[in-house]
């Protein structure tokens, strides 16, 4: 009688590779994977989260030398002002002495008719060195190249933000941002 | 099989109880003739409708009603009433961002001197409500409080068709009538003048009779129902009319009383895309709106229904070859 | 653990390796591999695998839906309506976590009703079935808990009603029930304690389960003749196979389309076994028209409400708590309560049909749980109308009426004559919801306390087959004619 327990071996040896087998796995594994895109696709941003990641400034509202902060998603953003002064400061310098070398036009974006805006610049608030608020024309101080000066560590930035001075390593970044009409800017994290 | 037998009788017996009670002695409601275009499996909402809902809920509701579960943006989402497959993000559609700048709510950031000041609303901000709280709402409509409209579809028995027969169901004109009644005025006190007649110096009435939903089935109610100040009679609303009914306590008319008056007329609004604004479409679209709005999702539920439902039931077929193959040889 | 020796021999380095120092390998093996299992289970078998999966799904998903919950008062209804609409598939989570609990009580009060039947409580699985009621046990302790989070009016409504429960406990009952609301009243201090306890009892629920297949393994599977599968090498080749692959097979296909109908309830009505007053955020003020738990609570909440007299100095309110809670406690003495010595009810033809009268009894509960206790269901009379007047005494006297018309004359004579009178509803007597729930409840505990024990020593059961082998091929000599020879 151990035919039965043999059969029952056999049987189910040669059919491992069944195709029907294979074919019910293989579904029931897409079937997993589905389960498990929606599990992992919840964590993703909200709904609600991404509409307050960006936010719309209406830059004429801007004072002339000077800037307003704005805060989206808790991190800071600067939105400057310059002055004509401010502006040939920036673009006079020799890119290639800076320790993170950008051009001025490289940290603009343009109008919808495709101009620049040379006298708004949008950066990010967060000094590159550890993260320190740097302070600007508000507070009365814009360090040694009129741009910004974070008081924690000495980094001094220009009127175009670019590192100038200091131990930050990189120029303060400009956020993705655009311009909805002449004078609205919509800047997203 | 007998197991099998009484379970169904259970279970019967189960569902005919459930349908046969309607909640809280109001009448059934019913849809619109033409049933609701998103019901059963495959119904999908009808997106004009809903647009014209929305429509409806500014001009007529929203003065009353708060929606704070909703967001503009919402609006502007796939599966909403507004959605543009240009925009993809709700955030940048140019008509949701022109019905959030049309209202102006307070501000939840002070400003520089600590004060909250008005201004427009963005798509990121939740519908304006009418009111700041729940307070002030009561405070303004005789001490009711409108309720928040976000899931009125799911908090109430018979979801669209509930709202669809509450707001075309209340008596017409001529089921209405108001009488003078006697107040009764004591004989003043010796030196005394007469006391001006304390309570209510008219009645409003309503006659059953004259109320076409209630002529069907084989009830007639014979009585006078009294509408007490500031409550309006509707035969879906739930609640006990026995108190306010004139006539054989055993027999009182289904339905109840509730805070809101008629508010839906005919042409009350001028619809953008031109339809007549009947009160039956008004009904109709606002009640699609809320359905809506009371679940986002239901599109892509069903939709996404569909796929695993499919998967599911070819998951099953192989699954039972796969099985029939492993046991073929097992005596069992 | 199980109760057959380990065939199971790891081929690799790495497997002999482990083998040595934690045969965890060894032990999934001798559980689930090769687990000798009765080749003649049907398909009322595949109820564990099914709760298995609805344990996990549950876990899984409260535990995802708990990453965007707030469990507060102000803040709970919002961020339940938050998970629709805004968080990505929030909707498809939510509805699952709230239907899976309904798929989940319906799969174990299949699988506790398959229990009953087949005699699987009987020795020597008694701790097997005592444990599956400690399951059954946090299962509704955890479902309760869970649905006080969403706050609608329900969830508060109902949670006032069932610490009141608490507080119907003699002596200590009010300390307790303050205890656990933390407070005078149903606040931020109850629903955030709540929530960390429904997020702990599974885990509790995952370890009972353990220990209930630990405790199944220890016999092996009961099977549909209530007859042991021999445990002689012989025996176990003619009346068991491998758990794997036939039975996880089975339970896959039997959990697939368990599935199907879970799929119909989420993505087509996933509202229809709830309540739509929860979609009103709870209000303490206002106490909705009918407080009713979810339908898988229903039988016991008939119960609870059956209960209208008082015996003693025990009052009514205290008796029907002693009866709600009595009803699950009699379940853990069952094996002890049930003296027949024959396991499956297949060849008990008398206890069966008071088994299914058990079942029809528990459904015809749920019916009562879910409608007014004083509604009628046999209506035996009219209604009448009774004028309540002053006679000419002073007495205040009574006039029955059939019809309305002369009860509003007589009523309007009484107060053209300066007397006071008032026309009220003499209710008609009926057979009413609440009788109903008294007579189940009788049988209810009667089929434990009264029929089994004696139906035990009475009945003359039917001849079970010599063994799970014979029984499968008596079946197939029944099913097939005999081949012609």
């Amino acid at each position: 009688m151990s035919d039965a327990q043999n059969t029952t071996h056999e049987a189910i040896d040669e059919d491992r590779r069944d195709f029907i087998h294979i074919a019910t796995a293989a579904t029931a594994v897409a079937g997993a994977g589905a389960l498990a895109y929606v599990f992992v696709d919840q964590m993703n941003a909200a709904s609600d989260t991404k509409a307050a990641s960006s936010l719309e400034v209406d830059v004429s509202k801007v004072p002339l030398g000077g800037e307003i902060r704005v805060l989206i998603g808790g991190k800071p953003f600067f939105i400057r002002h310059r002055t004509q002064a401010e502006i040939s400061a920036a673009e006079s310098v020799d890119v290639s002495t800076l320790p993170d070398p950008q051009t001025d036009d490289e940290r603009l974006r343009p109008l919808p008719d495709g101009e620049y805006n040379r006298a708004i610049l949008v950066t990010s608030g967060s000094c590159t060195h550890l993260g320190c608020v740097p302070v600007g024309p508000a507070q009365g101080n814009t360090g040694d190249f009129g741009g910004w000066y974070c008081p924690c560590h000495g980094s001094h930035y220009d009127t175009s933000g670019r590192i100038r001075r200091g131990p930050a390593p990189s120029n303060l970044p400009v956020p993705d941002y655009r311009y909805v009409s002449p004078t609205v800017i919509n800047i997203s994290l | 099989m007998n197991f099998l037998r009484f379970v169904s009788a259970g279970l019967g017996a189960i569902a005919v109880v459930a349908s046969a009670n309607a909640a809280g002695g109001a009448l059934h409601a019913h849809g619109p003739e033409e049933g609701w275009a998103f019901e059963g499996p495959l119904g999908q909402l009808d997106m004009e409708s809903v647009q014209r809902g929305y429509q409806v809920y500014r001009e007529v509701c929203a003065s009353c009603h708060s929606m704070r579960m909703l967001s503009y943006r919402n609006l502007g989402e796939p599966g909403g009433p507004f959605y543009d497959p240009e925009y993809p993000n709700a955030n940048d559609n140019p008509l949701v961002k022109s019905f959030a700048a049309m209202d102006e709510i307070l501000d939840t950031e002070p400003n520089d001197v600590g004060d909250y000041d008005y201004r427009p609303a963005r798509t990121s901000d939740t519908f304006k409500a009418p009111y700041p709280n729940a307070n002030a709402a009561r405070a303004a409509n005789g001490g009711a409080l409108p309720p928040d409209l976000s899931v009125i579809t799911k908090a109430r028995h018979g979801g669209a068709s509930y709202i669809y027969s509450l707001m075309t169901g209340y008596p017409s004109e001529e089921a209405i009538s108001t009488v003078e009644i006697e107040a009764e005025v004591e004989a003043p006190a010796e030196g005394e003048e007469a006391a001006a007649p304390a309570g209510p110096t008219t009645e409003t009435l309503i006659d059953p009779s004259r109320i076409e939903a209630l002529s069907h089935g084989d009830h007639h109610y014979e009585g006078t129902l009294v509408q007490p100040v500031g409550q309006y009679y509707n035969p879906y609303m739930a609640g006990d009319t026995t108190a306010q009914w004139r006539g054989d306590p055993r027999h009182a008319p289904p339905g109840g009383f509730l805070a809101m008056p008629p508010q839906l007329t005919d042409g009350r609004v001028s619809y953008l895309d031109g339809t007549e604004a009947t009160v039956e479409q008004m009904a109709k679209d606002v009640a699609n709106f809320l359905q809506w709005a009371g679940e986002p999702k239901q599109s892509q539920r069903k939709s996404t229904g569909l796929a695993a439902m499919i998967y599911l039931v070819i998951l099953a077929v192989l699954l039972w070859f796969s099985f029939h193959r492993i046991w073929r040889k097992v005596d069992h | 653990m199980s109760g057959h020796p380990s065939t199971y021999e790891p081929k690799t380095g790495f497997t002999k390796w482990l083998d040595s120092r934690l045969p965890i390998v060894r032990l999934a093996y001798d559980s689930f591999v090769d687990f000798p299992t009765p080749k003649n289970l049907n398909y009322w078998w595949t109820f564990g695998g099914i709760l298995a999966v609805c344990l996990m799904t549950q876990i899984l998903t409260g535990v995802v839906l708990a990453m965007h919950y707030t469990p507060t008062v102000d803040g709970a209804f919002a961020s339940v309506e938050r998970i629709m609409r805004d968080v990505p598939y929030g909707w498809l989570i939510r509805y699952i976590h709230a239907n899976g609990a309904s798929m989940f009580f319906l799969a174990v009060y299949i699988h506790m009703v398959r229990g009953l039947y087949y005699g699987s409580y009987k020795a020597p699985r008694e701790v097997l079935w005592i444990l599956g009621c400690v399951i059954f046990l946090l299962m509704m302790g955890t479902a309760f808990l869970g649905y006080v989070l969403p706050w609608g009016q329900m969830s508060y409504h109902g949670a006032n009603v069932i610490t009141g429960l608490i507080g119907a406990v003699p002596v200590v009952g009010d300390s307790i029930k303050a205890w656990l609301m933390g407070g005078p009243s149903i606040g931020n201090q109850t629903i955030q304690r709540f929530f960390s306890l429904h997020y702990l009892l599974p885990f509790m629920i995952a370890g009972v389960v353990i220990l209930h297949i630990w405790a199944l393994h220890v016999p092996g599977n009961n099977n549909p003749t209530g007859v042991e599968a021999r445990k002689d090498k012989e025996g176990l080749k003619k009346d068991t196979v491998p758990f794997h692959p036939y039975y996880t097979i089975k339970d896959a296909f039997a959990i697939v389309v368990f599935l199907i109908i879970f799929a119909a309830f989420v993505f087509y009505a996933p509202n229809v076994l709830g309540h739509a007053d929860n979609y009103i955020e709870a209000n303490p003020l206002v106490t909705p028209a009918h407080i009713v738990p979810e339908w898988y609570l229903l039988p016991f909440y008939a119960i609870l409400r059956a209960i209208t007299f008082n015996i003693g100095p025990i009052d009514a309110k205290l008796l029907g708590v002693i009866a709600m809670f009595g009803s699950i406690a009699i379940l853990f003495v069952l094996p002890w309560l049930d003296t027949s010595k024959v396991r499956s009810m297949r060849y008990r033809p008398i206890a069966r049909q008071f088994f299914f009268g058990f079942v029809v009894a528990g459904l015809l509960l749920g019916w009562c749980g879910a409608s007014n206790p004083d509604d009628p269901i046999i209506p035996m009379g009219e209604d009448q109308l009774v004028v309540t007047y002053t006679d000419a005494n002073g007495l205040q006297a009574t006039q029955t009426y059939e019809e309305y018309e002369p009860a509003a004359e007589f009523r309007d004579s009484r107060i053209e004559a300066g007397q006071e009178a008032t026309i009220a509803i003499k209710k008609a007597p009926a057979f009413r919801f609440v009788h109903l729930a008294q007579i189940l409840t009788l049988y209810y505990f009667a089929y434990f306390l009264v029929i089994l024990p004696l139906l035990g020593l009475r009945e003359k059961p039917k001849d079970e087959p010599a063994s799970i082998h014979k029984a499968v091929l008596g079946n197939k000599d029944r099913a097939a004619p005999a081949p012609a020879e």
